[in-house]
């Protein structure tokens, strides 16, 4: 990256600095070039401006999701955001950490929270067979295998988390991603769960908040939908207790015996 | 009240306004039971509010409570076939729709209650 | 704050909804014409077992249905929780059966 020339085009630039719920916004003049991303705005302002300026990055080539901030209010991978393409009308840009994350220090948020609702979700692998038992096969041309893949490329980036209302109302809600990595466990075969995992989505925090604003399916940049996998699990929930309750299984009423003994 | 950058398109709209007509709708509905039952005790309180439907402010504002509805029952059913039915990816086509046939709806209402009446 | 329970009771209370929602719309098109009134009102429906059953079922399933609504709003909107939501939604399902059928009574009986 050239050095800013005395005639060029420059860009004022507002980042959030603090750390926690403290801080502001600081303004920047960043000079303007032909092809330039957010990435490469925050990265000029770090080694030539401030170099006290916080923020994560890694590929910078769209494969990671770790450069997820927010820009111009909306949830971006900054790596492949051209500033030519979203600049405001005023000319000018807002740079801020992700939303509904706590923020550690300026530009870079604390994960914590959005991988322990992808645990909390039931929504990791379940095992079924051991080595000695093979591989089991996977049909790929099943209706569930087919849902499953179309919900699989998620590389947890908070992206969909970050622009999700009901996730900045209500501090339990699972979130987009969690429920989207359920639901393509749900639908694999090898998964030996899925029980687990409806029950995980049913309660207070599960996928029957979403209320299909699909701001999650509008900024996810891997072009997934939360909205659809979280409606998936909306169906298999449902019958899954519409089963229970025509039909309790046997570990159904021992468990409501128990209950009754307890109390 | 803002609608920020995120927040900025077709289906959040339809989210928020299926949101705000609910909460209208649950609104009205205390003072509308309680106005239907003076028909018990009280008919002519009862006619005594009736007769205000004959100002023409009145029927506007009848105009928006039957719009709310309309909208909040055509956005339900588009918010159960997005649940129920094969996923389409026409979701923004059917926002449209709702609203657009929540207009109908209600501009028939209001015509009824005006012109035809 | 919407359980597996609460979801199913709100979307099938949608879908009873739904033909009385029509019918009630269809009504008031044809009421409305040519001004209201107490007594054309009620001539229609007093005495009629049909509107009593109609209303009635569209009181308490509007009852059921806004209070499960306005639970997701009081929790994302005022921060309502756990014991003071459910009482309030309870109080606001309680309220509106009471007063709706309070109402159907008045109109049908």
């Amino acid at each position: 990256m050239q050095l800013s020339q005395p005639d060029q085009q420059s860009l004022k630039v507002r980042i959030w600095r603090g750390a926690g719920d403290e801080g502001r916004y600081e303004t920047f003049d960043v000079p303007v070039l032909e092809n330039q991303t957010i990435l490469d705005v925050v990265s000029y302002i770090q080694q030539y401006m401030d170099a006290s300026l916080t923020y994560r990055f890694a590929c910078r080539v769209g494969m990671c999701g770790s450069c997820a901030m927010m820009v111009n209010g909306v949830p971006r991978w900054t790596c492949r955001t051209h500033v030519k393409k979203i600049t405001d009308k005023a000319g000018s840009l807002t740079i801020a950490p992700l939303r509904n994350l706590p923020v550690i220090k300026d530009l870079v948020v604390d994960m914590d929270v959005f991988f322990d609702k992808w645990v909390r979700a039931e929504a990791v692998h379940h095992p079924t067979r051991s080595i000695e038992q093979g591989v089991q096969p996977v049909n790929e041309e099943t209706a569930e295998r087919q849902a499953a893949n179309a919900a699989i490329e998620c590389i947890n980036c908070a992206v969909c988390y970050a622009a999700c209302d009901v996730v900045a109302s209500n501090p339990e809600y699972l979130g987009p991603a969690a429920l989207n990595r359920a639901w393509s466990l749900v639908n694999d075969v090898r998964d030996g769960g899925r029980e687990a995992i409806l029950e995980a989505v049913s309660g207070k925090g599960g996928c029957h908040n979403c209320h299909s604003q699909q701001s999650c399916q509008k900024y996810c940049p891997n072009e997934l939908n939360p909205t659809a996998s979280i409606a998936g699990l909306k169906r298999e929930t449902a019958k899954f207790a519409l089963q229970n309750f025509l039909t309790p299984t046997k570990k159904d009423k021992a468990e409501k015996n128990m209950k009754r003994e307890r109390v | 009240m803002k609608v920020t950058g995120h927040q900025r398109h077709g289906l959040w709209l339809a989210y928020i306004s299926h949101r705000v007509s609910g909460l209208a709708l649950a609104l009205f509905l205390p003072l509308h039971f309680w106005v239907l039952s003076l028909a018990l005790n009280d008919r002519a309180a009862l006619d005594g509010f009736l007769s205000w439907t004959d100002f023409w402010y009145v029927k506007v504002a009848e105009y928006g409570l039957v719009f709310l509805l309309s909208l909040h029952f055509f956005g339900g059913l588009r918010l159960m076939a997005l649940e129920w039915l094969p996923w389409s990816a026409r979701q923004k086509t059917y926002a449209a729709t709702a609203l657009a046939a929540g207009f109908a709806v209600s501009t028939s209402f209001f015509l009824s209650a005006t012109i035809y009446g | 704050m919407i359980t597996a329970r609460l979801y199913i009771l709100q979307r099938l209370t949608a879908l009873i909804m739904a033909p009385l929602v029509i019918g009630h719309i269809g009504v008031m098109i044809y009421a409305v014409q040519n001004g209201l009134s107490a007594a054309e009102i009620l001539g229609r429906t007093q005495g009629s077992i049909f509107w009593a059953l109609f209303y009635g079922a569209f009181a308490l399933a509007v009852a059921i249905h806004a209070a499960i609504g306005l639970r997701a709003i009081l929790h994302e909107w005022a921060g309502f929780n756990s014991m003071v939501l459910t009482i309030v939604c309870w109080g606001i399902a309680i309220g509106l059966a009471g007063l709706g059928l309070q109402a159907v009574y008045s109109v049908t009986g």
